[in-house]
């Protein structure tokens, strides 16, 4: 019986033979590569797709959750206690911070309003979860939790509580899919703190290390300089951090230095990051919400 | 009749259970040995079972796999029906081999789905870096022996030879 569904097989269903079978599936491939290579035209497809394998996703994150959960729950309460009374001395040092913080903001407003320029609205933020699914290991990327349902759109920026985590590249309907700023095909415009020099962060595929490739060797920067994003590259909210610059080689005979950054985002420990709109997009979100809460 | 709709359970969870495998999250340090779960699962079935796995099988998975991975849609769709056309065509040499020999072919055949999937790194311009690549190959291999014994010592039609 085996041999004869083998040679059955041979033939194929329909009496299509293997070989032309295999042909006709493999230049429908090489057709969805060529389309998908330009991102536009299969975004629709893609979002179908990762609705399809969204339970794979939730049933791999969920021993990992439910971990999380149990270990939660079986804290006890010395651990408890301590952690609050952390907490509580953080936030008052927190707070006098924001005092001042209060006053700066109402000083840079008058500014700008003398100056004619236009105020800077504050960015709407959304705390999301990353799921804890492998993507290729590769590349610096990583799923989300939130997609089309919450409002989220390619491009848009994420950030921690330390700095910036990197940018959404494609959404789907449950998930969304991230890449960090230590992708080896990511690239961040940014602005030296100290001195407002501006640059380009790339990454290098190590989620420890950023490099800044584009610096000639006079450029005025030092180990321990804060990096800010500028906002110039139109994606990403300007003056959050994104690295402190570690080591500067200025090599005689070349004629750009050699800078490597170290990330101020914990790249690769965080749970939890924020989901950014920036003041135009946050308009129209607030838009899109309030048409949905009508009903 | 349950026999066949056993197996026919048997087939959907290992394939879904391989595409859990591999997103599974893996310490930094063991993540580029990750084996390649979906081709080996499904090498296995089209050597053992040809007449139920074949290319459609084969180009689902791999588009879950381009979905799951972020890759290019069709990247391991096109890898994974070469690896499996490969497998159905020649299924009945294949799964005489002994053990030793059988770990081979697949060695090969995971290094040409590898190639495939680098290949198609290299035309679209994504940079990866090639040792790393082909680790895969050889903890697939390895694991092959594991996978063949626990999906033919689960499966319940034991005609054919293994």
């Amino acid at each position: 019986m085996n041999a004869v569904g083998g040679n059955v097989k041979l033939m194929g269903r329909g009496n299509v033979p293997l070989g032309l079978r295999f042909l006709l599936i493999s230049i429908v491939s090489a057709l969805l590569m060529l389309l998908d290579h330009r991102e536009e035209h299969l975004s629709r497809i893609r979002q179908v797709f990762s609705l399809v394998v969204y339970p794979i996703q939730v049933g791999v994150d969920l021993p990992f959750a439910g971990w999380r959960l149990v270990s939660r729950a079986l804290t006890d309460q010395s651990a408890l206690l301590e952690e609050n009374s952390q907490l509580r001395s953080e936030r008052l040092a927190v707070d006098v911070r924001l005092q001042r913080l209060a006053a700066l903001e109402a000083e840079n407003d008058r500014l700008r309003a003398m100056l004619d320029s236009s105020a800077r609205v504050s960015d709407r933020v959304l705390g999301v979860e990353i799921l804890a699914v492998d993507l290729d290991p590769y590349r610096q990327r990583f799923t989300i939790n939130h997609g089309l349902n919450d409002g989220v759109y390619i491009g848009q920026a994420l950030l921690d509580a330390e700095g910036v985590v990197g940018q959404i590249v494609s959404v789907g309907f449950m998930t969304s899919e991230v890449v960090l700023i230590s992708d080896a095909d990511h690239a961040l415009p940014v602005a030296i703190n100290r001195n407002g020099l501006r640059t380009i962060v790339v990454g290098t595929g190590d989620s420890s290390r950023l490099r800044l490739p584009y610096l000639t060797n006079n450029a005025d920067i030092e180990p321990g300089d804060l990096l800010m994003s500028s906002g110039l590259g139109g994606i990403f909210p300007s003056g959050y951090p994104v690295g402190r610059v570690l080591e500067v080689h200025r090599r005689p005979g070349q004629s750009f230095a050699e800078v490597i950054a170290v990330p101020a985002a914990q790249l690769d420990r965080d749970r939890e990051v924020l989901l950014v709109w920036t003041a135009d997009d946050a308009a129209e979100v607030r838009g899109a919400t309030s048409v949905a809460e009508a009903p | 009749m349950s026999r066949e709709a056993g197996n026919r359970h048997l087939l959907l969870i290992s394939l879904v259970a391989a595409l859990a495998l591999a997103i599974v999250p893996l310490p930094a340090a063991v993540a580029p040995y990750r084996p390649d779960w979906v081709p080996l699962v499904l090498i296995f079935w089209a050597l053992m079972a040809p007449e139920r796995v074949g290319l459609l099988t084969a180009f689902a998975m791999g588009l879950a796999l381009d979905t799951l991975s972020g890759a290019l849609l069709g990247q391991h769709a096109l890898a994974m029906i070469t690896v499996v056309y490969l497998s159905v065509r020649f299924h009945l040499r294949i799964r005489v081999f002994p053990i030793w020999q059988l770990s081979m072919t697949v060695f090969l055949l995971l290094a040409i789905y590898e190639f495939v999937l680098f290949w198609i790194d290299g035309v679209a311009g994504r940079s990866v870096p090639i040792i790393e690549r082909w680790a895969p190959v050889v903890s697939g291999a390895l694991v092959w022996p594991l996978v063949l014994g626990y999906l033919a010592s689960v499966r319940h039609d034991t005609q054919t030879r293994i």
